[in-house]
């Protein structure tokens, strides 16, 4: 028995080499999978359901991936697409998809799965008790549940069931990544810890390679174990290297939690096949009791408009501790003075982020007593409307560009503005509201499949 | 002297999901490997002074294939809020660079 999967990129979009597909589709892959998702982008592509990739970089990308799922006749499997997982991303990249099948000449079925979640059925489970939180799990009530949105990480089941009903091509809302390269290995009845492992091993492509790239990976998969090569030959995989991957982005580079169970790499053993492949052996797969759906909330905070700016002057740099306090109670004051009282100065963060001192590792950062000479200011002001945010940010920006120096007599410059205005409005800003995993009563509740016809 | 970067061919920060940071200390080789966990210098307490996490919260795994150490913890700040400064945890392992390492203890 072999099964043969081909992963042609760690994302749809993120790119690959044609020529490493075009051997990758030589080898005879029995499915193709990719990704196009992740929360690593952060709260705001949950929270608004645009991509984060250009829709050109993803055409080009499908464009490849579906015509060699034409010329072998095997399914292709996209996960989490539209970067959050959530139904407009589906539908953007199904819309990309019928695109490229007309200028192409490619008639295939398509399953669109979607992965949102009614704030019913969420407020229903949580009634139940059927949510619960992960470590470390934000503090929820049911409003957590209804406001915002919320996507569920559905797991093999849903892309299987859409497979046997006769899909070519599957486009999946939110996924765990995993589940993409698992789901038709599991059916062919491969070992299970293999097939996880397999999976995990490949999910972000060539990422675990040596040098790491944007191009894909090759799985053989047989009885007692895979074996995985890069579809690159210039590139190059080791023990070692296929092994490090485990940690990538994972609490415990060990145990990756799955819907249905828990993979278990502790025992795995990688050995060199040559000096760019790698059979690996011994993971095992633990199903578990209860089959859980980890679920991703974001929900708006407010409106952001920025200010970036620099102070150069020691004298300005040294005052600073003193003088940002008083600005801050200052802006209180004419927050209440501006709008008449409309707005409460609570519902207002202005925040200094000062690079060169404590932007980055803040308060934390064992070295921040040592004296910069020159400190780059960004000024963030987030507010219940974008308006607000606007009107907050034009006089911030401009105090904070006369803050009063001690030493000094007249009225001093401290702030240098690259920019004309110095203010840049920012958008809606979310937040991420849930580690949490939902306990539905099948595999399949939590997700819909819509089957389409797509001809040329 | 011995440093963390002297023993290591990586050191990064990433997250684990919105709600976790994630340290990996990829050494150079076996015997760097061995050097660093003998020397007993990462620790649940190093981690939470640094990154004011409940010592009992943070995750240490040795990964003897990987010869790397993976460091877990709560994020001090969920991803992406808006006092975040680092939204995909990439440079929260600058202050571990040049910690020096103590001798193996025999």
């Amino acid at each position: 028995m072999e099964i043969r999967i081909l992963a042609p990129t760690g994302a749809l979009g993120a790119g690959f080499r044609p020529e490493s597909l075009e051997r990758g589709v030589a080898l005879l892959p029995h499915v193709i999978a990719c990704d196009a998702g992740s929360t690593d982008s952060g709260p705001y592509y949950l929270g608004t359901g645009e991509p984060k990739l250009s829709r050109e970089a993803v055409t080009r990308d499908l464009r490849l991936l579906l015509k060699a799922r034409d010329t072998l006749g095997v399914p292709l499997i996209i996960g989490s697409c539209g970067t959050s997982g959530r139904d407009a991303g589906v539908d953007l990249v199904a819309g990309i998809a019928r695109e490229i099948a007309a200028q192409e000449g490619l008639s295939f079925q398509l399953a669109l799965i979607y992965a949102d979640q009614d704030p019913a059925y969420l407020t229903r489970c949580y009634e139940q008790g059927r949510i619960r939180p992960l470590e470390p799990a934000p503090a929820i009530d049911r409003s957590t549940l209804t406001d915002g949105h919320v996507v569920g990480m559905m797991g093999v089941e849903p892309i299987q069931a859409a497979l046997r009903e006769g899909a070519d091509v599957v486009l999946a809302g939110r996924a765990s990544d995993t589940a993409l390269f698992a789901a038709v290995p599991q059916v062919m009845g491969a070992d299970p810890g293999l097939i996880w492992h397999a999976a995990k091993t490949v999910e972000c492509g060539a990422a675990c390679a040596i040098p790491p790239s944007a191009d894909g990976l090759f799985v053989h998969l047989r009885a007692d174990h895979f074996d995985v090569e890069p579809l690159d030959p210039d590139s190059r995989l080791t023990p070692h290297s296929v092994a490090a991957h485990t940690l990538y982005e994972n609490a415990n580079p060990y145990l990756v939690t799955e819907p249905s169970g828990v993979l278990d790499t502790t025992d795995a053993v990688y050995t060199a096949l040559d000096a760019r492949r790698v059979r690996v052996t011994g993971a095992v797969y633990r199903p578990s009791d209860t089959y859980t759906v980890k679920l991703e909330g974001s929900s708006l905070v407010g409106y952001q408009t920025i200010a970036v700016g620099g102070i150069r002057d020691r004298v300005v740099i040294e005052q600073l501790p003193t003088l940002l306090p008083m600005a801050q109670a200052y802006f209180r004051a004419k927050i209440h003075d501006v709008f008449q009282g409309r707005v409460d100065p609570d519902d207002v963060d202005i925040d200094y982020r000062l690079y060169g001192q404590d932007a980055v590792l803040g308060a934390r950062d064992p070295d921040r007593d040592r004296t910069p000479h020159e400190l780059g200011v960004l000024i963030t002001v987030t507010a219940p409307t974008q308006a607000i945010a606007h009107a907050v940010a034009t006089f911030v920006a401009h105090a904070s560009s006369h803050l009063p120096i001690p030493q000094y007599e007249g009225l001093a410059s401290t702030v240098a503005f690259p920019f004309s205005p110095p203010e840049t409005d920012r958008g809606p800003v979310y937040r991420f509201t849930l580690n949490h995993v939902a306990v539905p009563g099948t595999p399949h509740e939590m997700f819909r499949t819509v089957h389409e016809e797509v001809t040329s | 002297m011995t440093t963390l970067l002297d023993l290591c061919s990586l050191i990064r920060s990433k997250n684990a999901g919105p709600f976790v940071l994630t340290f990996d200390f990829m050494c150079r080789d076996e015997h760097s490997y061995r050097t660093l966990r003998a020397s007993g210098l990462l620790t649940p307490e190093l981690f939470a002074d640094l990154y004011g996490a409940d010592p009992a919260r943070v995750l240490i795994v040795h990964h003897d294939r990987a010869q790397a150490v993976k460091v877990s913890l709560p994020r001090p700040l969920r991803q992406g809020d808006i006092h975040d400064s680092d939204s995909y945890g990439g440079q929260q392992y600058a202050p571990l660079v040049d910690l020096e390492v103590p001798d193996h203890r025999h």
